[in-house]
């Protein structure tokens, strides 16, 4: 008998100079410019004159493992078995025999898989795991992404939009992804505050973490039952509660829905930016959720026609006025765009220079 | 009749179905179908069917599994239980398709065979395995040299930009900085000990690829602290080429460019390194020599007191290997949250609600201008015993 195997942990990652095309390794830290040579491909020139091209393609967020094999199959063939992902979740393809290029394009075509995302054109989405995977999800991020990339599919291989278009989808307001910086973005919404369930509440929940759970203080203990009241008024309706502890069940499909966000961006040119409620209600409408897809397209468009050439959705915005923004684009201006939670104060107008629509 | 028509509907449309990738498993595994079955429920009813959590996880770790429970009766959903596995990518997540094959083979075995390249913090997201093969899946993991990731109240699993392997404006190694410190803080990605989650993210220089400045609890951000080197032959090839310099030079925020149809000057300290100019001319303008990383803390979404922008918390500093200056800074910073935030309070919430001066007192970082928009508008500022002690 083998003398019983050690247990191993701890190994961390995988290295990266086993994982990195041996071309790479050889002009490391070596870079010396790059260049977009069509929509999805860059090409990236060493100090010592080597080329090397980068094709990008998008990938369905939630796969089989034959897709990825598959993606292995291309990468055996055209980039020497060697593939990599961007930080929005594209696979690219790393090539060093410019006579390959044509060939890799077209297979890619072929699996229809698409070729795109460089420049000014529309970025993957991120978008969050949905009802496949969370307990917390009200809407269903891998569908609505779905569909918003079939109807909006021409412009990721397109690279002449005003600027990048970068879209996310959570199907929470947990938001695991970067819904709160993007150009637009949408977030799936309760309206009804939770129900609390006091059997659950006061057998499995610890009652001053879900009371600390609020910010809204809107929690406070019931100790005669063990569990706790919630002051419905002072609800907002945020789902940290049930975050925090089950009994404090808060999806109610009847009212749940989906809001729209716009302006938002992370780069560092110039300070980032939050997304901005754009729309506050949108019917939550699987498998396609045509409204939500129709007002994301619409205020695309307006930007499109509107923006100046380098100008992102909030850009743009911050140039033309949000009054303006709200008239170009006929989104009903509502009580509910106007903050009233923490930090709302810099965000009234504090002058009377505005204008009229 | 189909058994997913709503899901069916999501087939239709030029873009690649994640339905079609899920049905692929589905045909081949009765465990994945359930599972898919269970999702076109949610289509119709309009909402999730997982239960709250539930612990489970591998021997020795506390992060890196997520406890998945159907909420469905067992002749709905057979198979209740279906966990995910966070695996920790490699640095830049670059692979060779030798280990990608290797990981599909292990994950077809003991999983669903649904995958998602990757979760927003980085990971491998391996969705959805029965408890009993969450151990040996885990330990064939490690055999084929893949870890999990971090999940809990702990270091989540660190990202990074592909940096210098393709990229001619990274200012740090943030690959071996992510690979690096990844290693260093092991115990605390895999054992759960913290208030609430921390993000490191890494991104070579400030066009910050991996946005960790608005989604990490601290942000490493390559930089330079002398000039940018601008390659005037360069520059005349590209005014030969009709490309409008002096447009460049207009689109300098701070004006630091000046271009007099022969040459293009910087006034260096001017410059913010917005990264505009490298970013139009990459043929001629490059980073500075004198490298090292910007740091930011505080970055994070909505949930609790609304979303934070990381802040500047040290403007420069040198990160060469081993990375000792900022292995020590994380680790001061991580003691001092962990022993003064409430349970689920982010770093950037504590900080907001003891004040900077506490911060920057406790882990011994110097206040400088870098660090704020604008200085205090209001008269409600403290002095500390000591400092008035030096008032003689
Ligand atoms: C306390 C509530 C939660 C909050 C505030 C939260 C927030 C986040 C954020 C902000 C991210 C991504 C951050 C980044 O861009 O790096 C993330 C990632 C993720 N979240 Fe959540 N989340 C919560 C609960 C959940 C739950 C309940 C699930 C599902 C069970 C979930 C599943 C995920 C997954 C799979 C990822 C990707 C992980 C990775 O790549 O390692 N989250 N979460
Ligand atoms: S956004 Fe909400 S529902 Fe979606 S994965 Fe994150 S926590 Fe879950
Ligand atoms: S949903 Fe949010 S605001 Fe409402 S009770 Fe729960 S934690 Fe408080
Ligand atoms: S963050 Fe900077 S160094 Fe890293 S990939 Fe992006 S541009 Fe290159
Ligand atoms: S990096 Fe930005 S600030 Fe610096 S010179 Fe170039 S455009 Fe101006």
């Amino acid at each position: 008998m083998a003398a019983e195997k050690k247990y191993i942990t701890d190994i961390g990652p995988p290295h990266y100079r086993e994982m990195v095309h041996p071309v790479l390794l050889k002009n490391y830290g070596k870079w010396r410019y790059h260049e977009y040579v069509a929509p999805g491909v860059i090409k990236h020139v060493s100090m010592n004159g080597e080329e090397v091209y980068m094709v990008r393609a998008a990938v369905p967020k939630i796969v089989s493992v034959y897709f990825v094999k598959e993606l292995c199959d291309v990468a055996d063939k055209y980039s020497d078995g060697y593939v990599k992902f961007t930080s929005r979740h594209n696979v690219e393809f790393i090539v060093t025999d410019k006579k390959k290029l044509d060939g890799l394009l077209k297979e890619l075509k072929d699996r229809g898989w698409p070729v795109g995302g460089t420049g000014r054109s529309l970025k993957a989405i991120i978008h969050t795991q949905g009802w496949v995977h969370c307990h917390t999800a009200i809407i269903d991020a891998p569908g609505l992404a779905k569909a918003l990339y079939d109807d909006l599919y021409e412009y990721f291989a397109r690279d002449d939009l005003p600027g990048k278009l970068k879209i996310a989808v959570a199907c929470c307001l947990n938001m695991c992804g970067a819904v709160h910086c993007s150009d637009l973005a949408f977030v799936g919404m309760h309206r009804k505050p939770p129900v609390v369930n006091d059997d659950i509440v006061s057998r499995l929940c610890e009652i001053p973490t879900l009371v600390a759970s609020c910010p809204t203080a809107a929690i406070r203990p019931a100790p005669e039952k063990k569990s706790v009241i919630v002051n419905e008024e002072r609800c907002m309706y945020c789902g940290n509660c049930y975050t925090v502890c089950p009994g404090m069940f808060i999806h109610n499909p009847k009212y749940d829905c989906l809001s729209m966000w716009v302006g938002g961006n992370a780069v560092a040119g110039g300070p980032p930016e939050f997304s901005r409620l754009a729309i506050p209600y949108l019917p939550n409408n699987p498998p396609r959720w045509p409204e939500a897809v129709q007002a994301a397209r619409r205020v695309i468009e307006v930007w499109i026609k509107h923006a100046k050439k380098g100008e992102r959705i909030g850009d743009w915005i911050k140039r033309i006025g949000w009054e303006r923004f709200f008239t170009l684009t006929e989104i009903p201006f509502t009580d509910k765009h106007i903050d009233d939670f923490t930090f709302s104060l810099p965000t009234f107008r504090t002058t009377t220079l505005f204008k009229w629509k | 009749m189909s058994e997913t028509p709503l899901l069916d509907e999501l087939e239709k449309g030029p873009w690649p179905s994640f339905v079609k990738e899920m049905k692929r498993m589905a045909d081949v595994k009765p465990y994945a179908k359930n599972v898919l079955l269970q999702l076109e429920r949610s289509y119709r009813e309009k909402v999730t069917h997982w239960k709250h959590g539930g612990i489970v996880g591998v021997r020795g770790y506390g992060g890196g599994v997520i406890g998945r429970y159907s909420d469905l009766p067992p002749e709905v959903m057979p198979t209740p239980e279906v966990h995910t596995l966070r695996v920790a990518q490699p640095a830049g997540w670059f692979y060779s398709t030798k280990a990608l094959r290797k990981l599909c083979d292990v994950w077809e075995k003991y999983g669903t065979g649904f995958i998602n390249l990757h979760g927003s913090t980085g990971d491998i997201i391996l969705l959805g395995a029965p408890t009993g093969n969450l151990q040996p899946c885990f330990e064939e993991l490690i055999s084929i040299g893949f870890d999990l990731g971090g999940s809990g109240g702990d270091v989540r699993t660190l990202s990074c930009c592909g940096g210098p392997a393709f990229c001619q404006w990274s200012c740090i190694d943030t690959l071996d900085m992510y690979h690096e410190l990844t290693m260093e803080l092991q115990d605390e990605i895999h054992r759960p000990r913290f208030p609430y989650k921390f993000k490191i993210k890494i991104s070579g220089c400030p066009n910050d690829c991996v946005a960790a400045l608005a989604r990490a609890d601290l942000a490493i951000i390559g930089t330079w602290r002398d000039s940018i080197k601008i390659d005037q032959e360069a520059i005349k090839e590209y005014a030969r080429q009709g490309v409008n310099i002096s447009g460049v030079a207009a689109r300098c925020p701070p004006q630091a460019l000046e271009w007099d149809g022969k040459e293009l000057r910087v006034i260096p300290e001017d410059c913010t390194r917005c990264m505009r100019c490298l970013g139009a001319l990459p043929k001629a303008i490059l980073p500075g020599d004198e490298r090292g990383v910007s740091i930011l803390l505080g970055g994070k979404a909505t949930i609790l007191q609304g979303a934070f922008l990381g802040w500047v918390i040290v403007p420069f500093m040198k990160a060469d290997k081993p990375y000792t200056e900022v292995k020590d800074l994380i680790r001061r910073i991580l003691d001092w949250w962990d022993e003064n935030a409430r349970t689920r309070e982010r770093i950037g919430e504590l900080v907001y609600r003891v004040g900077m001066r506490t911060f920057l007192k406790a882990v011994g970082l110097p206040p400088v201008p870098q660090m704020v928009y604008l200085p205090r508008a209001n008269p409600y500022y403290f002095w500390s015993p000591e400092e008035l002690e030096e008032v003689k």
